[in-house]
Formats: structure tokens, sequence, C-alpha cells
């Protein structure tokens, strides 16, 4: 059984866990704005570049474990899976926040437009909406375990729907740069620029583990206090 | 198989029967439908955009937001004198519920669809012919996914302390795949391109309906446990 004393030290670990992102997170900046060259054709602007891709890799990563999470939940219902669906989500909103800020910085000057219908875009957008939708659901409804049963439910619908979002999206014409690290062929980019790239990719899983290390310790703080009304 | 088929159409009926009854909730959703029509003709420039080519948006957004109205209904006609407490003490099925609530949703959507799409012709001068029956036919594959989600979707609602709030905010990320597609199918077909060009889209829609009638035969008893 957990204590207030478990909840305690898992928030302590995961704000330790944040504040080495956070380092890490300065150091991206350092490298990317320091050491790392300047892109011929998109100048500084691509620079965002190190924050967009990681932050969308954190939100996606986010994402996918509240499916994977609401779906091992109805299978053993175990209520420490639903407590990190929860933690997850909302991490993931964070994220995704990041993802859709940063995004259009960079679409401004490169596409000429801050925002394009295009497929992935779309995609990112509509997980974004129905993890709102995800999350207002969290918080009206009050009796913990149809809460845990009914979130689970629209977290495997919504793992589902992703495929069929991009899929309908994709018949529109895409202009979002193609992968350039995760393909067949060798990664096109210079090392430097890969090296910055994936610094950053572990300090936003780092950050992204420690966020959500935080939050579960807090929704367990608060379950273990009996101040659970949601 | 039968004995959940039998139930099945069973609840539907009971459904369709407690709703024609009144008919309050189909007059107001082939009214809302109707006004989702008009406003629409209203709120383009005639000299800008013609009718003929907003007319497969608005067909489908009329279709998407007429749905969410009559979907709201399945589940609170339950939250009344605890009648879901009734419904889960019959010795059957919790699939069979499932199943029955969606038929009759299904068949409450089909009728607000059968007065929609009449109007949609009259409103917007639409040439039907050669493409009556494919339209139809996408209407039908459309409605049989999207009801699939709405139905679960307002089970999960009505719990909540704002229902009708809650079931569009869940529902319509879940309505972009089939809308954006029968859109452009609709558009292929009044336009009377061939019937190659436009296979594509009715098999997404029908990948769509059976993974989440699937879906939502394996999840919906997860929503009734007690």
């Amino acid at each position: 059984m957990a204590t207030v004393g478990d909840a305690e030290r898992l928030i302590r670990r995961g704000l330790a866990l944040s504040a080495l992102g956070l380092a890490g997170l300065s150091a991206v900046y350092v490298l990317a704005l320091r050491f790392t060259p300047v892109e011929r054709w998109q100048g500084l602007a691509q620079k965002v570049f190190y924050l967009h891709a990681p932050a969308a890799w954190s939100a996606l990563l986010a994402f996918s474990l509240v499916g994977v999470a609401s779906a091992v939940y109805l299978w053993i219902r175990d209520p420490r899976l639903d407590r990190f669906a929860e933690s997850s989500a909302e991490v993931g909103i964070a994220f995704s926040c990041v993802m859709l800020t940063t995004g259009p910085i960079w679409a401004r000057p490169i596409w000429g437009t801050w925002w394009q219908w295009e497929p992935r875009l779309t995609l990112s957008l509509l997980l974004f909406f129905l993890f709102l939708g995800y999350r207002a659901l969290r918080t009206t409804l009050g009796d913990p375990a149809e809460r845990a049963r009914y979130s689970a439910v629209v977290g495997i619908m919504a793992l589902v729907l992703v495929p069929f979002i991009h899929l309908s999206v994709y018949l529109f014409r895409t202009i979002h740069p193609q992968p350039i690290v995760l393909k067949p062929s060798a990664p096109s980019l210079p090392s430097e620029m890969l090296r910055t790239l994936l610094f950053s990719f572990g300090v936003f899983t780092v950050l992204y583990l420690g966020f959500v290390t935080t939050r579960y310790g807090l929704a367990l703080r608060r379950e273990l206090s009996g101040g659970d009304d949601a | 198989m039968i004995e959940l088929l039998r139930v099945a159409m069973a609840l539907a009926g009971k459904d369709l029967r407690v709703e024609l009854r009144s008919r309050i909730a189909l007059h107001s959703s082939v009214i809302f439908a109707a006004m989702v029509l008009v406003i629409f003709n209203f709120a383009r420039d005639p000299g800008q955009v013609s009718k003929e080519a907003l007319s497969p948006s608005v067909l489908w957004v009329t279709v998407a937001f007429a749905g969410v109205i009559a979907l709201n209904r399945s589940f609170t006609l339950e939250r009344e004198n605890a009648a879901m407490d009734g419904l889960l003490l019959a010795p059957v099925s919790r699939s069979a519920i499932f199943l029955g609530k969606y038929l009759a949703n299904l068949a409450f959507v089909g009728m607000v669809e059968a007065v929609t799409l009449p109007l949609f012709v009259l409103f917007f001068g639409v040439d039907l012919r050669g493409s009556r029956g494919g339209l139809i036919g996408l209407l039908a594959l459309a409605t049989t996914g999207f009801v699939a989600v709405g139905t679960v979707l307002s089970a999960v609602a009505v719990r909540t302390r704002f229902a009708e709030l809650m079931l569009p905010v869940l529902l319509l990320p879940f309505l972009l795949p089939p809308v954006l597609v029968a859109a452009q199918a609709t558009t292929r077909l009044l336009a009377g391109r061939p019937a190659g060009e436009i296979v594509g889209w009715f098999r997404f829609l029908a990948l769509y309906d059976l993974a989440f009638l699937t879906l939502g035969l394996m999840l919906f008893p997860a929503l009734l446990d007690e």
C-alpha cells in the first residue's frame, strides 16, 4: 500500500529529474546557438527545430503511453496505470503547447504562413484537442473507479483514431519537412546538427520523465490525503 | 449470437418506441438540421462561392452536427428514473446493450438524415441524377461508423456533470476522418467522376466502421461494470 511518504518521495524524485532536464535544456540552447552551424537556407529560424522536434516527440510519447496504459488498465485494473495515464496526458498537453507554438514561429519565415492545413500539423492539433477533451472528462467524473474506466475507454479510442486521422488528412499535399533522422537511408544532417538534435531529444525525454513522475506523485498524494474531489 | 441480436433488437425497439411516442428529440434534430442548411446558405457571399461548390461541405457538416445532437439523447433517456439500473439488472449481455443502443441510434440518425438529404437537394439545387445511389451508400457507410463511436461516447458523457457539452468535445475529433473523407467523395460523386476514383474513399469508411464497431463491442461492457 502506498503511503504519503511514497508520494513525497516520488515528487522529490520527479522534481530532481525535471531540474536535470531543465539544466539540459539550457545546454541545448547553448549548444544550438553557439556550437551548431547556421543552416544555409533557413538561417537562424532553423534553430527552432532543436526544440520543436523533441517537444513533438515527447508529446507523442506521452499520448501513446496514455493509450497503452489505458488498454492495460482495462485488462488488469491497476489504479497505478490510471494515475499514470492521467499524468502522462497532462504532460503531453504541455509538450503539445510547446510543439504548437514553436511550429508557427518557424513556419512564418520559412513557409510564409503561420499555419498550414498539412497532415502532421492537423494530426498534432487534433491530438491536442482529443487530450484536452480527455482531461475535461477526467475533471467532470467524480467517482475514481468510474473515472478510471471511462477515461481508459476514451484513451484507447483516441489511440485507434490516430491512424485514421493521419490517413485521411494525408490526402492533402504535404509541405512539412520530411523525416531526416529516422529514415531508411543514413541521416542527411551534418554531424554537429545531428548531435545537438539527438541531445535535445534526450533532454526532452528526461523532462517528460521528470514531469510525469512529479505529476504522478502529486496525484498519489492528493488521493491519499482524501482530497480527491476532482 | 442469435440471442444477442434478439435482445439488441428488443432494446432498440424500446428506445424507438419511447422516441416515436413523444417525437420531441426527432423533431428538434430535424429542425436543427434544416436550420443549419439555411444558415449555411446565408453564411456565404453568393458572388464568390457558388451553392454547388459549397454543397458537399454543407451536407457533411449538417449531418455531423445533427448526429451529435441526436446522439446526446441516447443515454439521457436512461438517466431519468434510474432506468439504466433496470437495464443493468436485466439478465442480458453488456454487448447486447451496446448493440441495442447502437441500432436505435442508427435508426434515429438515419431518420434525421432521411429528412436532411431531400432538404439539402432542394435548398442547394443539387442534381442527384446518377449519384443518388452512391450518395445514399456514402451516408449509410459514414453514419455506421460515427454512430458506433457516438454510442460509446454518449454513454461516457452522460455520467459527467455537463453531458450535453462533453459529448461534442469528445466526439468531434472522431468525426474528422469520416466527414473529411465523405465530403471528398461527395464532391467527386456530384461531379460524376468515375467509380475508380471514389472506391478508395468508400474503403476507408468501411475500415473506420469495422474498427470502431469492434472497439465499441469490446469496450462498452467496461463502462457498465460496477
